[in-house]
């Protein structure tokens, strides 16, 4: 009963995303040629009501569905697919998205979230553009409810229950992956409410400043979430596949990678348009790229294309059913652009050495990356195609990509301190003689340490003069007096400086032992030495493990205990490495224990990674970041406000 | 001896080839280093440039399966016996196909990975030059 509730739901959600694709739209070609909102016709008033009221319907059904997995409901196809009565509660729960169907729940659960959210609260645009953007969420989610209910059914059931379920794949059994997908779902998800703004735009042609104003807290808080979910995804990488890699040029993680390239760009450009009422028609061209790589990415990793081209052939229809919806919207938005986009007079124009100058070329440069990182992830799938397989990977990607992040990371450093506009460096020459210094302090520095190869030696480098360069823009004012988004702005950047030196530090002074111990020996790597004291066989709630008894001991300080696992689950059957870390200000211990060999002795993989962990911090950081910048808008909105209804009731008091 | 291979050869047909390859002690210098650091750094950036062809996007340098154990042992012994390490890439490449490097090649099915990014640069140089004009 439980999961034909949620079925139903997701029926009556999908007729009123109908409604409100045709409520919408039918307003906004009601009254064409005026924008006056007083003369909406009447059915404008169904429009925001259905999004609510369709957000509320696929919560019910996405809760039906945790109710399903939380009481192991073996009726259920995908319970019994995906679970087992014998796993910890949250990780039943944490099934429910750890598969397809429950996965695409999710994303149309968040997508209508969001267009109920904009139906509920945004009011500062005119109704018709709003009208249109509703409109156009609609019509996005009515795709992936047709996608949900015609192919990928979550609330499937058997004919005859199944006795137990097949399990969860056991590298998913760990918290960091439960949250990560969700996380990254709301970022991908958010973009859709740019997408949807770009269209109502397009289709009223009203891309204003106001608009960007309207538009930039959703990108902001999609991008804040994508952020996290990188960040975390990459962390969960490091730690649990054993190996101390943190980042594979995997077409998974690219596909998470490129709307947040695209994204980043945005919400730069937005600023611009919100700003200075310039790159309009670019704003929008963004706008719709990011959330045309959101649903790539989705059709990548559900598409079953990654594992082989020949996967997807042999079961095709899902991958065919979002083909088609890539191609529908993709297509059909870039149509509407290409017709409209002419009718958008561009904008302000600006000089060479001003804010936007260097925001626009960052934006290239984003976008460049964007290209790159798409063109090496669907490259190998075109010539699979043919029959010839080929693979890009980190020696394609690392070089080319770093042609446009060099220019990037250097342009960064100096956009900040310029003036909208116009602007001239001598104006800001204590500022860039401070870069420079650090940009020299660097060179020496690495130079002598030796040995350090080109891409890290660069990244160490523009790392400490990003470092320097994003914190300049505060020089000489009050701390207290800084708006809060231009702190956001400080720390993100700064976040990608400390991320960028973990990632070059981790490259460049990585220190690896690999060796086999027998009990009571120590084995040395880099500043550590570490001891085994023993193994043992632990059990947890659903594997048993052996577990190695480490002491570890930095120069002959106080040896601390590590215990790494090899877990073996049973259902389904397979083996895990767990690792285990120590983290100190300047680096991570990485220990993990393996195999029995034949004369008794275990083998043990040991890294030391000096400053390793300020990848993910300085990621964490550039998420706290957005927080601020978007908490700082939102303030200063609410302010704007308060200020202009103070002014309305102050002139009606005049008045009378 | 025969009879021993013999039998190895007849639990490897009819069990999974997985299982066959785990019961096997892994090879020498599967997880093993190099002991002289210098020749273990060349076999390690050559290793983190290999992919390993029973995972899903992971190089042999970074993976517990079997053929990638096996692959790092292979590569460490011929880096040791002095061999260079594009030459041992390239023995990897006519064995198991190009898909084995990640490191891809000009060639004719490869040349618009290195062609587009020299667009892309054209690209954005003129886009650049376009978009920023003098403040009217």
């Amino acid at each position: 009963m439980i999961a034909e509730l949620g079925l139903a739901a997701l029926w009556m959600a999908a007729a009123l995303a109908i409604l409100q694709v045709v409520t919408g739209l039918l307003t906004v070609y009601a009254g064409r040629g005026g924008s006056d909102d007083s003369v909406l016709p009447e059915i404008a008033r169904l429009t925001r009501p259905s999004a609510v009221m369709q957000g509320l319907l696929t919560i019910f059904s996405f809760a039906m569905l945790l109710w399903v997995f939380a009481i192991t409901d073996l009726s259920v196809r995908l319970v019994a697919e995906n679970s087992h009565s014998m796993k910890p509660l949250v990780f039943k729960i944490a099934a429910a998205w750890g598969n397809h169907e429950g996965s695409m729940l999710l994303w149309v659960t968040i997508m209508s979230l969001a267009g109920a959210l904009i139906a509920l609260v945004e009011r500062r645009l005119p109704e018709r553009t709003m009208q249109a953007t509703i409109a156009a969420q609609g019509l996005v989610a009515l795709g992936f409810y047709a996608f949900l209910l015609l192919s990928s059914n979550p609330f499937d059931r058997l004919t005859f229950p199944a006795l137990e379920g097949a399990g969860l794949n056991p590298l998913l059994q760990d918290l960091g992956l439960a949250f990560h997908p969700p996380t990254l779902y709301v970022g991908y998800v958010g973009l859709s409410i740019a997408f949807s703004f770009a269209v109502g735009a397009l289709l009223t042609r009203e891309v204003t400043p106001a608009f960007a104003r309207a538009m930039r807290p959703w990108i902001l808080a999609a991008w804040i979430f994508l952020t996290l979910g990188i960040t975390a995804g990459s962390y969960w990488a490091y730690y649990e596949l054993g190996w101390g890699g943190w980042w594979f040029w995997d077409p998974v993680e690219n596909a998470s990678l490129m709307p947040w390239l695209a994204a980043t760009a945005l919400l730069h450009s937005v600023s611009v348009l919100a700003a200075r009422d310039a790159l309009r028609t670019w704003t929008i061209m963004l706008g719709v790229v990011a959330f045309s790589m959101s649903m790539l990415g989705t059709f990548l990793v559900r598409s079953g294309i990654l594992t082989s081209v020949h996967a997807f052939a042999v079961d095709p229809q899902r991958g065919t059913f979002i083909l088609i919806l890539l191609a529908l919207y993709i297509g059909g938005a870039l149509l509407l652009f290409a017709l409209r986009a002419g009718s958008i007079v561009e904008g302000k124009r600006f000089a060479v050495a001003s804010r936007e100058g260097a925001l626009v070329f960052n934006n290239v440069m984003l976008s460049a990356i964007l290209a790159i990182v798409l063109l090496g992830t669907l490259y190998p799938l075109v010539t699979e195609a043919f029959g010839v397989r080929v693979s890009v990977g980190p020696p394609y990607f690392d070089p080319v990509s770093a042609i446009f992040v060099i220019p990037m990371l250097l342009v960064m450093m100096v956009g900040p301190l310029l003036r909208w506009r116009q602007d001239s460096a001598s104006r800001i020459k204590g500022q860039l003689l401070a870069i420079l210094a650090a940009l020299a302090v660097g060179i020496i520095v690495v130079v002598l340490i030796g040995g350090v190869h080109v891409l890290p030696f660069l990244g160490l480098v523009l790392a400490l003069a990003l470092a320097v360069a994003s914190l300049s823009p505060l020089k000489g004012r009050k701390l207290r007096r800084v708006p809060l988004f231009t702190w956001g702005m400080v720390l993100a950047h700064f976040g990608i400086a400390m991320a960028l030196f973990g990632m070059a530090s981790d490259s460049a002074f990585t220190k690896e032992k690999l060796t086999a111990v027998g009990v009571g020996e120590t084995a040395m790597v880099g500043p550590w030495s570490v001891k085994l004291d023993g193994v043992e066989p632990v059990a947890g709630p659903n594997w048993t493990a052996m577990q190695g008894n480490l002491t570890a001991s930095y120069r002959g300080e106080q040896p601390i205990t590590l215990t790494p696992q090899s877990r073996s689950f049973w259902a389904p059957p397979q083996q895990t490495k767990e690792s285990a870390l120590s983290t100190r200000w300047n680096g991570q211990l990485y220990a993990v224990i393996g195999e029995q060999s034949a004369q008794g002795r275990w083998q043990l993989r040991l890294w030391w990674k000096p400053f390793v962990i300020y990848i993910w911090l300085g990621g964490g950081l550039v998420a706290l970041g957005g927080l601020l910048s978007l908490i700082g808008r939102m303030m200063a909105d609410l302010r704007l406000r308060m200020a202009k209804r103070n002014r309305a009731l102050r002139a009606g008091e005049a008045a009378a | 001896m025969k009879f021993a291979g013999f039998l190895l050869f007849g639990a490897a047909m009819t069990s999974s080839p997985l299982m066959a390859q785990d019961q096997l002690p892994p090879a020498p210098y599967a997880y093993r280093q190099l002991s002289d650091p210098k020749l273990e750094a060349k076999a390690e950036a050559l290793m983190g440039t290999l992919r390993c062809l029973q995972c899903q996007s992971q190089s042999i340098a970074d993976s517990d399966a079997p053929i990638a154990g096996d692959m790092r042992s292979e590569v460490r012994l011929r880096i040791a016996a002095g061999e260079d390490p594009e030459v041992i890439r390239r023995w990897l490449m006519e064995r198991y196909g190009d898909y084995v490097s990640y490191k891809p090649e000009i060639s004719r099915t490869t040349w618009p990975l290195f062609a587009v990014p020299l667009v892309l640069i054209l690209l954005a140089v003129a886009i650049v030059w376009r978009r920023v004009g003098r403040p009217s």
